[in-house]
């Protein structure tokens, strides 16, 4: 790794951290994630393959509320750095991934806690209407957020290459890493879980099944079951009364 | 809410009311991607929510103790679906900008009408954005990025940002302009309608991904027998649940995260007790 690609490893896990706690860019996705460590290390396609099976490992994974989920830009980019510079396999990237989002999780538990104190910063500035520092207040609270990514990425990239971690990552035993692989397999549906579990409508459940068992009886592709999906959608909205009728009581009761 | 629609009641000063440039709103479109860069445990996304605001506060209010105090008010805990933030953000701005020109909305009004609205749009918001179109683009890019095309991340990444831009920049346009209104039409059919139907889609979706991107496989023997051709026929449990509906374990295991979710078991530890399984069904010979 140069010089160069080392300090773009940090601006990229910046920009994933900030965007883990913005979630607005989706810069913390694996599949950007991923796919930007690869460009600055040289290896755009591994980065993305890796960014592509990560992002079905992590798909349902979200914040909602304070709920919060696994941290997948940590995972990406540390998982992304130890594939392409320190030439381990994708499997045993997808591996580490795992529980580095969780340690990742805890970083992000420990920055919204200390962005606590920037709250009552906040507080003080608005008492002397200063707009600028409560500005200040927001940006490093956010800069907070994107070190909690850049750091743990330094010290990885700096020691990735070398001879130690890879007689470490090598010594791992074949149980573990088989063990990692076949969980990967099942971990999918703590996602699936997490989203189904947040649209939280038990009368609309008949359309799970149906996707679960057109899905297991056709090789449909994902933008065959879109389609399906959405016609689904439409006719049921077309179809159901409480749509075609006009509204005789009061909206707020439908709240 | 009818307090809110009194508008500019007995002020006659036309020149000297108070009203946000174009440029204002642009500048909150811009701050509103940033909502939650400082989110904490106490009040959330609340210095985001100021911080979004402070281009209309500096135009209506010049005191000092005027922005104090709509400082302090934007201040507060607040907490919803960040793209759908955007349309409150623009009610917001309309009834500082009344409240500037003398109307009687006072302090309760202002947060009643916020707080009010952080329920209904998250529950809007989280269904939309987080349950169907993100997991739904997520599933299509990244089934394309493992071939290792750039096209997986690019599908993912510009319809999502095209859909999260637009609705930000409308939300807030049209929160100003139609102020509570806007609410209450949308609440009527059209908001409902966008929820249910995204909720079946996503679900829909949800459905066919756990029967075909979940893999597990119990390789546990059963019988070997002979057939009639000479060939040994192999019979495991997993030939047996495939031979019933394929999927079957991933639909059950599926619905244990559902219930263990549900019980505010943590995400994190059904992943690591799925690393345990997983090792033990390797080293017992019960998973593959």
């Amino acid at each position: 790794m140069t010089t160069i690609q080392f300090v773009l490893v940090i601006v990229v896990a910046m920009i994933t951290g900030m965007g883990s706690v913005l979630d607005c860019m989706q810069t913390h996705r694996p599949i950007i994630a991923c796919t930007l460590v690869g460009i600055v290390l040289g290896d755009m396609r591994t980065g993305i393959i890796l960014g592509g099976l990560l992002e079905m490992l992590a798909l349902g994974w979200m914040n909602v509320g304070a709920a919060m989920g696994p941290d997948s830009a940590l995972a990406s980019v540390i998982a992304t750095i130890l594939v392409i510079s320190g030439h381990q396999s994708i499997p045993a990237g997808i591996a580490v991934a795992i529980p580095i989002a969780a340690a990742g999780q805890v970083l992000t538990i420990f920055v919204r806690t200390i962005a606590v104190f920037f709250q009552h910063l906040a507080d003080k500035y608005a008492e002397d209407a200063n707009f600028r520092g409560i500005e200040m207040v927001h940006v490093v609270a956010m800069l907070l957020q994107g070190l909690r990514i850049a750091i743990p990425a330094a010290l990885v990239a700096a020691i990735a290459g070398t001879s130690g971690v890879q007689s470490m990552l090598a010594k791992i035993p074949v149980p573990v890493t088989r063990g990692l692989q076949i969980a990967g397999g099942m971990i999918v549906v703590v996602g699936y879980a997490m989203v189904i579990n947040m649209m939280e409508a038990k009368y609309l459940m008949p359309f799970f099944f149906v996707g679960f068992s057109i899905a297991a009886f056709t090789t449909f592709t994902l933008v065959g079951f879109g389609i399906i999906g959405l016609c689904a959608a439409i006719f049921y909205i077309q179809l159901n009364p409480k749509y075609s009728l006009v509204q005789v009581h009061d909206e707020l009761d439908d709240l | 809410m009818s307090e809110i629609n009194v508008t500019k009641a007995g002020v006659s000063l036309e020149e000297s009311d108070n009203k946000l440039t174009k440029g204002d709103l642009r500048s909150m479109f811009w701050r509103s991607w940033f909502l939650l860069g400082s989110f904490n445990f106490e009040r959330m996304q609340s210095i985001g929510f100021c911080v979004t605001m402070i281009p209309a506060i500096k135009r209506l209010y010049k005191t000092k103790e005027d922005q104090s105090a709509a400082l302090k008010r934007h201040l507060e805990f607040f907490n919803t679906e960040p793209y759908m933030a955007a349309p409150i953000m623009g009610i917001t701005a309309a009834m500082e900008q009344e409240r500037s020109n003398g109307s009687p909305l006072d302090d309760a009004t202002i947060s009643g009408v916020k707080i009010g609205l952080i329920g209904p749009l998250a529950g809007v918001g989280d269904p939309v954005f987080q349950g169907t179109l993100r997991p739904i683009l997520g599933a299509l890019g990244a089934s394309i990025a493992a071939t290792g095309s750039i096209l997986g991340p690019l599908l993912f990444f510009i319809p999502f940002n095209v859909i999260r831009i637009l609705t930000l920049w409308y939300g807030i346009n049209l929160g100003y302009e139609k102020g509570t209104e806007i609410v209450s039409e949308a609440s009527g059919n059209t908001l409902q309608k966008i929820t249910e139907g995204a909720s079946i889609v996503g679900l829909f979706i949800m459905g066919a991904l756990v029967c075909k991107w979940t893999s597990i496989n119990v390789p546990l023997v059963i019988s070997k027998v002979k057939g009639s051709d000479g060939k040994l026929v192999v019979t495991t449990v997993q030939t047996i649940l495939d031979s019933l509906i394929p999927g079957l374990l991933p639909l059950l295991l599926t619905f244990l995260c559902m219930k263990l979710l549900k019980k505010k078991v943590s995400p994190i530890a059904i992943i690591f007790a799925m690393f345990g399984v997983g090792i033990l069904g390797y080293i017992g010979g019960f998973l593959k």
